[in-house]
């Protein structure tokens, strides 16, 4: 057993869990943080991503004993208040989800892309960069429109900070 | 139309609670004193099983319960049912092998369940498996249909002997082979429809609880139809009496039509949890889906069409061995003949066809219905042999489709569907204008001048949707009617629900039916909530597959809006003092026609429950209900065309123009119509280039992973061009045809044409990897 402090979309969390324990079965299980998905045993569909320290991680990968102090945020830890992040409402306005299982992960990914990518992206690039994201509903097609969308989005909110 | 009504692309209603992580699966339901289940599975593909020593489990931290097959049999729990009676030509009834939940004696697929264990955890509980030995003794299995049809082939069940399912066949054999012997050219192709795994990226899983005191169970299920679950699940399986037994399917991730069927692990579960007398919880990783999920597709066919010296269809002979697996699931013995062998005809005017079906059990994961289920077997069939007719016969593939396109509607095909409406010339025509057709050989040529290969190929697909007029499949053999049920609540307070045995599991249901009661009333869609997929709730319901929610779903909420609107009329001109003739609804009031007399909505729903002041002899209340049952199956049809670039040194192909025109009759909401489009493109292209369940000769599954089952990722497909054509479906009162599975069933075949196309040989089988397209081309260099 170890216990971690971690901080949580913002709250301070003290967890003792068993060596095993990983990430996305403490933010499930622990704190109830079910938008966070599991959707294979292999850290390939990214269902599972979160942010931690602001990067996009494979929460299914990642033991919670490795990541004592780290800043973790979830899907349910993106928008401000009723206000959806850019990428959530780009999401919902292109119809780049159908289900909704791998949505949370499709979000949390495409948020560091276009973080990485500072707003500049192009088709070819969302493709190549969602690799680690399965989606078995929309064919991509909505998906790719919305991150484009919302890097458009991101960039002039940033401006406008 | 309005902004918010039938044809407007309206934002969906579910998407906050998915965007912000708060929708609801079942492996999110936590219920106090929760246990967790694991199953032991057989490593073998074909085993007896001598022993089960569970002893040292039991002694583990957090063990509740292991629990053996044998103590179902105990328990007298019911094996699985194959729900659709298909019979051989010659008149005997198919062969089913008995499929119990958990195997007692003998395993006959790897990841077959012999016993559970429950713990209070899932770690404890996997841990504890570990220390479960179970005792084979190794039998020899066949993996693949020829293996299984051999003579001398080791024997699945004592049921069926030689490994036969069932020996069917539909249309006229005499009348084809004279139809054959007249021809002026036969053109013959031999394929393979790989098997593909379903993959819907929430795994199954089940929580089952049971209320001693009450002898009731609620069972939490990742299910397509959650009153057929309780049907079967009471009816056949003796766990729970359908009134003691609540089935809850709440948000689903993706169904694909492997939520359809009851699976041994939900049954177990549900008989767990009163066994223990604690709640239980099985979700499913990915393996245990690739394992057990019920796998779609494996076909092998030989198929000849037969042409007149013009260039007509005399007739088409197809022979198909469809693989079953190791057991006959729950609609397994419809998908190979009913929903394929029916569709065979496509979109052409054929006088005659025979089709003979094999249906061969093999060691091997249960084959049953996956997004399209038949049709997209069919419609491969049918456009290859089409695209290799034409270049046999040297004629343009368009060309040769549409000399050959049935065009008097209705059209009764020798192989049962009678096609009600479609306008297959015009979805082509729009096709070859958007790839710009005619540019095609400029394109070719740039390409081959920068040492690259272009091909272009058609599929000009049908599909019968709409499932399904109770009586015409009742008569071919299904154990259930196929209409559906939907309530219309007005409450006091003029807010709407619809109760509607229709299963959203990504359809976006919550919008589209609330926009056609927001057409029909004038009012907003946030005025109207969807209510599904909960047993109490709704009083019955056939789910969601084939395509059937628009069409026969949402008919059914048609008919109880109109037995609404028809007392909430008597209603209005009661108050207003006016001959009912003359009210009409407009922006959610109920007007005197040619006046300013008006009501709204809510005040008449607000006098039907206070009944003060009702006409004469009415009830009070306003809420109707209606059961809609279609006439026919509906057509939905399109023409697609893929265009492919391909690189001769590595083999690989690019997918550099896909068009989709589609036919649905009436649109309800475009965007998500053109989404569903995109989800079975890329389904469709997966099985053409990427997809492929494998087993090796010893019936050990080897792509039992992501890692090593190619699932199409966003940089394997490319953006799409999809548009429609309209034809209303005279069919149904709001003339929609349906959508859910028409990129799936068309895309493969055009994939390959293109494929076929740029190598300039036929000589390659789907997936057509790049090793595999790399190959082609060194035996066609060889060859030359
Ligand atoms: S669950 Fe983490 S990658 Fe699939
Ligand atoms: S929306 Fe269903 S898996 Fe992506």
């Amino acid at each position: 057993m170890s216990t971690v402090k971690l901080t949580v979309n913002g709250k301070s969390v003290s967890a003792t869990v068993e060596d095993r324990t990983l990430l996305v079965h403490l933010l499930r299980e622990n704190l109830n943080l079910t938008g966070t998905h599991v959707g294979c045993d292999t850290s390939q569909c990214g269902a599972c991503i979160v942010h931690i320290d602001g990067k996009a991680v494979k929460s299914c990968t990642t033991l919670v004993g490795q990541i004592d102090g780290a800043n973790v945020t979830t899907i349910e830890g993106i928008a401000k208040g009723d206000q959806l992040h850019p990428m959530q409402a780009a999401f919902r306005d292109n119809h780049g989800l159908q289900c909704g299982y791998c949505t949370p992960g499709m979000i949390m990914s495409a948020i560091d892309i276009v973080n990485r990518h500072a707003g500049d992206l192009d088709e070819e690039t969302v493709r190549h960069e969602l690799e680690g994201n399965i989606c078995r509903c929309t064919g991509y097609h909505n998906i790719v429109k919305s991150v484009l969308d919302a890097a458009g989005r991101m960039k002039v909110a940033q401006a406008a900070e | 139309m309005g902004v918010e009504g039938i044809g407007a692309r309206v934002a969906r209603k579910e998407d906050k609670r998915f965007i912000t992580g708060r929708g609801r699966y079942v492996d999110d339901v936590k219920i106090v004193g929760l246990t967790h289940a694991h199953f032991i599975r057989s490593p073998h593909a074909h085993a007896k099983v001598k022993g089960i020593d569970a002893s040292a489990a039991k002694d583990m931290p957090g063990v509740v319960d292991v629990l053996t097959a044998q103590q179902l049999v105990d328990d007298k729990i019911g094996n699985l049912i194959c729900g659709w009676a298909v019979s051989s030509k010659d008149g005997t009834p198919m062969k089913m092998g008995a499929w119990p939940a958990m195997a007692p004696d003998t395993v006959r697929f790897v990841g077959q369940a012999v016993a559970v264990v429950i713990a209070e955890t899932k770690n404890q509980a996997k841990d504890a498996a570990e220390a479960v030995v179970v005792t084979y003794e190794e039998l020899p299995a066949v993996s693949s249909m020829t293996a299984a049809l051999a003579s001398g082939a080791p024997q699945l069940h004592p049921e069926a002997p030689g490994n036969v399912v069932y020996d069917w066949a539909i249309g006229d054999e005499k009348l084809t082979n004279d139809a054959f012997s007249k021809a002026a050219n036969v053109v013959s192709l031999d394929l393979t429809n790989n098997r593909l795994v379903p993959n819907a990226m929430e795994p199954r899983a089940a929580v089952a609880e049971y209320d001693d005191a009450e002898e009731h169970f609620t069972l939490h299920t990742t299910s397509q139809n959650p009153h057929v679950a309780r049907l079967v699940l009471s009816a056949f399986y003796n766990i729970a009496q359908e009134h003691k037994l609540r089935v809850i399917a709440p948000d689903v991730g993706g169904g694909f039509g492997s939520k359809i069927f009851i699976y041994p692990e939900e049954m177990v579960a549900l008989w767990a949890s009163k066994k223990v007398r604690r709640p239980v919880k099985w979700t499913g990783d990915r393996t245990e889906a690739f394992l057990t999920d019920a796998h779609g597709r494996d076909h092998i066919s030989h198929a000849e069409m037969a042409f007149d010296a013009n260039n007509r269809i005399l007739g088409l002979r197809v022979k198909t061995h469809a693989n079953f697996g190791a057991y006959m699931s729950l609609f397994s013995s419809s998908v190979p003949t009913y929903l394929y062998a029916t569709l065979l005809s496509g979109q052409y005017n054929i006088p005659t066809i025979y089709a003979e079906v094999m249906g061969v059990y093999t060691n091997t994961t249960p084959v049953d219905a996956y997004r399209g289920a038949g049709r997209p077997e069919a419609s491969y069939l049918v456009e290859r042999l089409m695209e290799t007719s034409a270049r046999q016969l040297k004629v343009d593939p368009a060309e040769l489709r549409r000399i050959n396109f049935v065009t008097q509607f209705p059209h009764q095909t020798p192989v049962i569907m009678a096609y009600d409406i479609g306008d297959f010339g015009a979805s082509l025509d729009a096709a070859l204008k958007a790839i710009d057709y005619a540019g095609f050989p400029a394109r070719k040529a740039k390409a081959k001048a920068a040492g690259k290969l272009r091909g272009l190929g058609f599929s000009c697909y049908i599909e019968a949707c709409g499932i399904a007029p109770s009586k015409a499949v009742g008569s071919l053999g299904a154990g259930v009617g196929l209409w559906e049920s939907a309530e219309v609540r007005v409450n006091p307070v003029g807010t709407i629900e619809v109760l509607t045995g229709s299963h959203s599991h990504g359809q976006g249901h919550e919008t589209t039916f609330a926009q056609l009661v927001a057409d029909r009333l004038g009012i907003s869609v946030d005025q109207v909530q969807i209510v599904h997929g909960d047993t109490d709730k709704v009083q019955f319901g056939m789910g969601t597959y084939g395509s059937r929610s628009a069409a026969v779903g949402m008919s059914a909420i048609f008919k109880a809006m109109e037995k609404v609107e028809a007392k909430a009329k008597k209603i209005a001109a009661h108050l207003l003092e006016a001959s009912e003739g003359d009210i009409v609804i407009e922006n959610g009031e109920f007007k005197v026609a040619g006046t300013d007399k008006a009501i709204a909505l809510p005040m008449v729903a607000l006098a039907a429950y206070t009944a003060h002041n009702l006409p004469d002899g009415m009830e009070p209340g306003l809420k109707e209900g209606a059961f809609y049952d279609p006439t026919n199956f509906t057509f939905p049809a399109g023409a697609y065309i893929c265009e492919v670039e391909i690189d001769p040194g590595t083999g690989k192909t690019d997918i550099v123009d896909f068009v989709a025109v589609d036919d649905f009759g009436r649109l309800i909401n475009p965007m998500i119509v053109e989404g569903q489009v995109h989800g079975g493109l890329a389904q469709g292209i997966g099985q053409a280039m990427l997809e492929s369940a494998i087993y090796d000769d010893n019936g050990q599954p080897v792509t039992a992973s992501f890692m090593d089952y190619a699932m199409p990722r966003a940089d394997d497909v490319p953006s799409f061009r999809v548009s429609h054509t309209t034809t209303l479906c005279p069919g149904n009162p709001l003339g929609v045809k349906g959508c859910g599975e028409a990129g799936a069933i068309g895309s493969s075949p055009a994939v390959i044409n293109a494929i076929t196309d740029a190598l300039g040989h036929n000589k390659i089988e789907m997936p057509a990897t790049p090793g595999r397209v790399w190959e082609a081309l060194q035996l066609q260099q060889a060859a030359e």
